[in-house]
């Protein structure tokens, strides 16, 4: 049995770890969150040339062919840092749709931009409020033009292309649903930027007026990619998230050895202690949930399903919860624009609802345990 | 038992009711209605200006700080009669926000203190809304450890000399005048070495500072001290005797019964009340239900345990401690409605523009501020122990700095 | 997919793979199969057989294990294990499967007492009393809390005097699991009031038949007793029984809980399963159980904790595999199961209650089972380290945090106050 990451993978964890730290600093996330950017373009171009957007895309597309547990650490070390790029947009939905469901034509003209930051994507799933629904799709597709708005779009005001979930039929199946690919720079999009929590990551609603799309992968199978593309995604959005959590613990461990009240380290005190010790322990289910996600996810098993649903509920658990306890360990200087605190607590309420809510993830969970269960 | 008003009660309200119909600002009643942590504003005006207004219509109307003594610029009314007001004033009583600190902490503390000059002086004003105090306890050594303050007071003839920095200071950008606590003698215990003045904020060498907060807003200050002079007849009680002054102020702060304590449970039930889910109503899903069941029975219980205290209060009875639990409750309540407010909405859930749907950046805002409602006015850790030790009786904890001179204490980080 | 060498995998090694099916061939052909069915259903609080007595199964179990040399397999061979590695320690315990029940009145012995005599006994000692605790001829107790300490071990107060070569032991120990039943205990005594707490104890063992110890159960919250109070009067105990310096006992004491705490994949009792099974078989007035979305949003929350353990736990295996040393995180394991057994026993109940269903034996059952973890489950939290002090723990040791003040560190022992039961 090997549960965990090789020593290659962990040369690579710290290797991002040391990249970002130099070129990712709280203070080149700041320039997003303050508005003046609309994401970090000299990280982006970074990372690639560091090969880390391409990392689980195949050499024969431009990418490093390494693989899925590699691309694991390297999320890992984005939510760590709060990189104000589009990564999981471009690469947990954009390139894993492709690999998953692309022709080879449509592989060999996107995954190479992809791996050398000349093209970002994203998915257009969303249409307003709710979460992950074939019902929910309303935008339409004939004669091979899309009308109709997705919002919100993660990263869908800077996306080069996207796929955009829509409806080709009306039975009330699945089988309702396919999916388009679309060059966004081509006309017949508008875009418009939407203001959310997270000003480090942006987000945009997309109307679509008789815009040319081509099909990606068969007609009405657009809701099973969906589905795969979303646990996919799952698995590698929760190590952001527990990198996210680690920072969280991490910043708040420090505060409270180096912060000193009543005449002692406030981390003496036990009330502050047991605080950050359950910081601990929901950090590390949810790393430990992660690994098997990672396992399941590199392996391609059957487990994916349930393990992704595992992840994500985890991870977005511990993420809320280191996250808003740092900002509490750290008292009011917690609750200042100054202090960085409040960044992590942005991101992650914000990615706690991206690729659908808690809820939906844990109806998700126990949907697919007793499935498993019956079988 | 019974939630009827007793034939006085009632004809006080009553007398209240009609004054309220007649003078309210009813324009601003829709969007105060709406207003929910982190979002009292409006859209139009400054609410320091309308409040201002408001306050100086009511005070001469007489419904100004009612409990306060007449010649001070209240009503002498009973606290019965006040929560009564506050009820009556409903959503306007939103409006009093920047008038809070200095009715409720500077006011009885300068009553307490002060000279009778000064009260009649001061006191009037600052009930009238003319004038706004703030308070100037916080430092960023101190924190939750109030008397770890380094603000230093040097006599000077007939005038104290001020040097030095306080944080978190509310409102001090439109403050006229502050209540001051400082260190006159670092050599004795930390408790022991502090004395309190208050002093006119335009003073020459006081400079504000506005803090940017984690949800964006600036309600809360740094004010710098540099050389600023304060005479003598402005110190409130003893040389060194500081802490029991500031114990006056604090008590009054946590006596304020019946103030409305923000849940956001009426907000979340309004909004699952109204949210199409692809499955239907909010509100008819069994996991929402459930939810909002267990936060209605916290918001049910905070508000029979102020009842409770109201009870007393009617009856001339002093109210017992239970109204301690109510900052602990809410704040950590606030964050987890808003929270699940936010899931609720799905993806959708982490759009905050004006132009989403108002319920969408409610929650977001209530999700951004809730933080400090947990941290403001004593952390969730400090609450439980005034809970332990006070209402329990459980001892307090280990002092290592109790009887070690001030200026021997170590200290770090902001 | 993306497979390499030393990618991620939950499988053997050759070595592993071939000690597995060892064990898998001798316990399929060897374990008492007629308890297995009781033994998957039984839970925390309730490992009982119908219609025969548990501790003798058990003894019997321990017995033909120690014979074939699956006893404390990770035991020198001289002291009856079989000298094996951790991961193959691992193994064993995923084969041994339900029948692992049957070895909890051996865990103490096993996992606490016997490492202890192996780390300070002499020689002749080792030879003598390890083999018949490997093979469960003889059982073991614990005599540390007592009535003035509970968390705090080190404010014990059980006296230990010297008489020529003997020591005379007055006192009183509490929360002694097994002590009714057990030959032998390791026992730790106050043997100089007048120094500092931690400074003043010294480690024994002895024969729980001596003369003078008295052993009273204590009646639980649960109505069960597993749990007892041990009265020592003038108990004798010859110097050769005295593990560790005079003295250093604090530092014995130490190696005894380290090893508790580093039972890896004992795979600690956290009630999903149960819940799991429960809810997809239960009908609540509008349906199935498992498909009302506040009962699915319960499940998943219990179900992401169980998972996070298991697979905590697993990370710990993968390093023993590899012949490393595990990392930390497996001090989350009882602080995270105790209190969810606790929530997922209450809610449970909560749900059968409003099936209102509770007449067919079937339901009881259930119902008893439930019942048996929620009132078992506070005792989880308190044993072997309450939830608060597994949480000092994590924070001082993992995160580094300082320690709490300790008023009676430097106190003589004498001198510090003291009341209450713990």
């Amino acid at each position: 049995m090997n549960f965990d990451f090789s020593d290659e993978q962990k040369q690579m964890r710290d290797a991002a770890r040391k990249f970002l730290a130099e070129k990712c600093p709280p203070k080149a996330v700041r320039e997003v969150l303050d508005g003046k950017a609309t994401y970090d373009k000299a990280l982006w171009k970074g990372l690639a040339e560091m090969g880390f957007l391409g990392v689980a895309i195949p050499e024969e597309f431009g990418g490093a062919g390494a693989g899925h547990l590699e691309l694991c650490v390297i999320a890992e070390e984005m939510g760590r840092a709060l990189a104000p790029v589009p990564f999981s947009s471009t690469v947990y939905l954009a390139a894993e749709a492709l690999l998953l469901a692309g022709s080879d034509a449509q592989k060999q003209k996107w995954l190479p931009k992809i791996a050398s930051g000349e093209a970002i994507g994203t998915l257009a799933l969303f249409e307003g409020k709710g979460n992950p629904s074939p019902q929910a799709i309303k935008l339409s597709a004939s004669g091979g033009t899309l009308s109709g708005v997705k919002k919100p779009v993660p990263d869908g005001a800077i996306a080069d292309f996207a796929f955009v979930a829509a409806r080709t039929g009306s039975t009330g199946r699945d089988a309702d649903i396919s999916l388009f690919l679309v060059d966004l720079k081509a006309g017949g999009v508008e875009v418009r930027s939407l203001t959310n929590i997270d000003p480090t990551h942006g987000q945009a609603e997309l109307t679509f007026k008789n815009c040319k799309a081509e099909p990606l992968g068969a007609a009405g199978e657009g809701w099973g990619i969906l589905t795969q593309v979303l646990d996919r995604a799952a698995v590698l959005m929760a190590f952001e998230q527990v990198g996210g959590s680690d920072r969280a613990l991490e910043m708040g461990r420090d505060y409270a050895l180096d912060r000193i009240a009543f005449g002692r380290p406030i981390g003496s005190f036990q009330a502050v202690k047991h605080i950050l010790a359950d910081m601990y322990v929901s950090a590390t289910l949810a790393r430990s949930n992660c690994y098997y996600g990672a396992w399941a996810l590199s392996t391609n098993a059957s487990e994916l399903p349930e393990a992704a649903a595992a992840a994500r509920i985890s991870a977005t658990q511990a993420f809320q919860h280191c996250s808003k306890n740092n900002i509490q360990v750290h008292g009011g200087m917690g609750f200042t624009w100054e202090f960085d605190c409040h960044m992590y607590y942005r991101r992650a309420n914000a990615t706690a609802v991206t690729l659908g809510s808690l809820s939906y993830w844990e109806d998700q969970l126990i949907d697919r345990m007793r499935k498993k269960n019956a079988a | 038992m019974n939630f009827d008003d007793t034939p006085q009660e009632a004809e006080f309200r009553s007398l209240a009711r009609k004054w309220m119909e007649a003078n309210a600002p009813k324009k601003y009643e829709a969007e105060l209605s709406k207003s929910s942590l982190g979002r009292i504003r409006l859209e139009k005006e400054e609410i320091v200006d309308v409040g201002k207004a408001w306050q100086k219509k009511k005070a001469e109307g007489g419904w100004a700080c009612l409990h306060w003594p007449k010649e001070y610029g209240g009503r002498g009314a009973t606290p019965i009669e006040k929560v009564i007001w506050q009820q009556e004033e409903g959503v306007y009583g939103k409006l009093t926000q920047p008038f809070q600190i200095g009715e409720g902490m500077c006011g009885p503390t300068v009553m307490a203190f002060g000279s009778e000059e000064h009260k009649r002086h001061y006191l009037p004003k600052l009930a009238s809304g003319e004038h706004i105090w703030c308070q100037l306890f916080s430092e960023p050594a101190g924190g939750s450890d109030v008397a770890g303050l380094r603000t230093r007071a040097e006599k000077q003839g007939d005038d104290w000399i001020i040097n030095g920095q306080k944080i978190w200071t509310s409102g001090a950008h439109y403050s006229d005048y502050g209540l001051l606590i400082t260190r006159t003698d670092p050599n004795v215990p930390k408790h022991k070495g502090l004395t309190m003045f208050f002093l006119d904020m335009k003073s020459k060498g006081v400079e504000v500072r506005p803090i940017k907060q984690a949800n964006g807003m600036q309600e809360f200050n740094e004010v710098y001290f540099t050389d600023v002079v304060i005479p003598d007849h402005q110190r409130l009680g003893a040389v060194g005797d500081g802490w029991n002054v500031s114990l006056t102020t604090l008590m009054n702060e946590r006596m304020s019964i019946g103030s409305r304590l923000a849940t956001g449970f009426p907000e979340m039930f309004e909004f699952c009340s109204n949210l199409m889910t692809d499955d239907g109503l909010a509100i008819d899903d069994p996991a929402v239900r459930s939810k909002l069941a267990s936060w209605a029975v916290k918001a049910s219980g905070l508000k029979y345990t102020s009842y409770r205290a109201i009870s007393s209060l009617s009856k001339g009875e002093r109210p017992g401690p239970e109204n301690s639990i109510g900052k602990l409750v809410s704040g950590t309540m606030l964050q987890d409605i808003a929270t699940y407010a936010m899931d609720l909405e799905g993806a959708a859930g982490a759009l905050a523009g004006a132009d989403e749907e108002a319920a969408s950046g409610q929650f977001q805002q209530m999700l951004l501020s809730s933080p400090s409602m947990r941290i403001a006015g004593g952390t969730d850790e400090i609450l439980r122990n005034i809970i332990a030790e006070r209402v329990l009786g459980l001892p307090g904890d280990i002092r290592v700095d109790k009887d070690v001179p001030f200026n021997k204490i170590p200290t770090k980080g902001r | 997919m993306d497979l390499k060498d030393d990618s991620m995998n939950f499988d053997d090694t050759p070595q592993e793979a071939a000690f597995r099916a060892e064990a898998k061939a001798w316990i399929g052909a060897n374990a008492p199969k007629q308890y297995e069915e009781e033994l998957r259903k039984s839970s925390l609080g309730r490992t009982v057989l119908k219609g025969a007595n548990i501790l003798e199964v058990a003894k019997a179990w321990q017995k033909k294990k120690a014979d074939a040399g699956w006893a404390c397999l990770h035991w020198p061979k001289e002291y009856g294990g079989r000298g094996s590695s951790p991961i193959e320690r691992v193994i064993w315990q995923q084969e041994e499967g339900p029948f692992g029940k049957l070895s909890g009145m051996f865990i103490i012995g096993h996992g606490m007492c016997g490492p202890t005599m192996m780390a300070f006994a002499g020689e002749e000692e080792k030879r003598k009393y390890l083999p018949p605790l490997a093979s469960g001829e003889k059982v073991w107790c614990q005599l540390f809390s007592e009535p003035a300490g509970g968390s705090d071990v080190a404010g014990l107060r059980t006296r230990a005097e010297k008489q020529g070569d003997d020591w005379i032991i007055n006192g009183q120990k509490i929360w002694t699991s097994g002590a009714h039943y057990s030959d032998y205990g390791i026992l730790l005594t106050r043997t100089d009031p007048n120094v500092a707490k931690h400074k003043g104890l010294t480690m024994f063992f002895l024969d729980m038949k001596s003369p003078g110890v008295e052993v009273r159960p204590i009646k639980q919250a649960s109505g069960q007793s597993d749990f007892n109070e041990v009265y020592f009067t003038d108990v004798k105990i010859p110097d050769s029984q005295r593990l560790g310096a005079v003295n250093d006992g604090w530092n014995v004491s130490l190696t005894t809980l380290m090893n508790e705490r580093m039972s890896i994949g004992a795979g600690v009792s956290t009630g999903f399963p149960e819940l799991f099974d429960f809810c997809n078989s239960l009908m609540l007035d509008d349906g199935p159980a498992i498909e009302d979305r506040s009962v699915r949003s319960r499940l998943a929350n219990y179900a992401v904790k169980a998972s996070g353990l298991k697979y905590t736990s697993m990370r710990a295996i993968s390093a023993l595999s590899k012949g490393d040393r595990p990392g930390p995180e497996n001090s989350i394991g009882k602080l995270v199961a105790g209190s969810m057994v606790q929530e997922v026993a209450m809610y449970a109940l909560d749900l059968q209650g409003a099936a209102g269903v509770l007449s067919g034996p079937e339901d009881a059952e259930i119902a008893g089972k439930f019942q048996a973890m929620l009132l078992r489950a506070p005792g989880t939290r308190v044993e072997g380290g309450t939830d608060e002090i597994m949480r000092n723990i994590i924070a001082e040791r993992v995160l580094g945090l300082p320690g709490d003040i300790r008023v009676d560190k430097d106190v003589p022992f004498n001198k510090i106050p003291t009341k209450g039961r713990a």
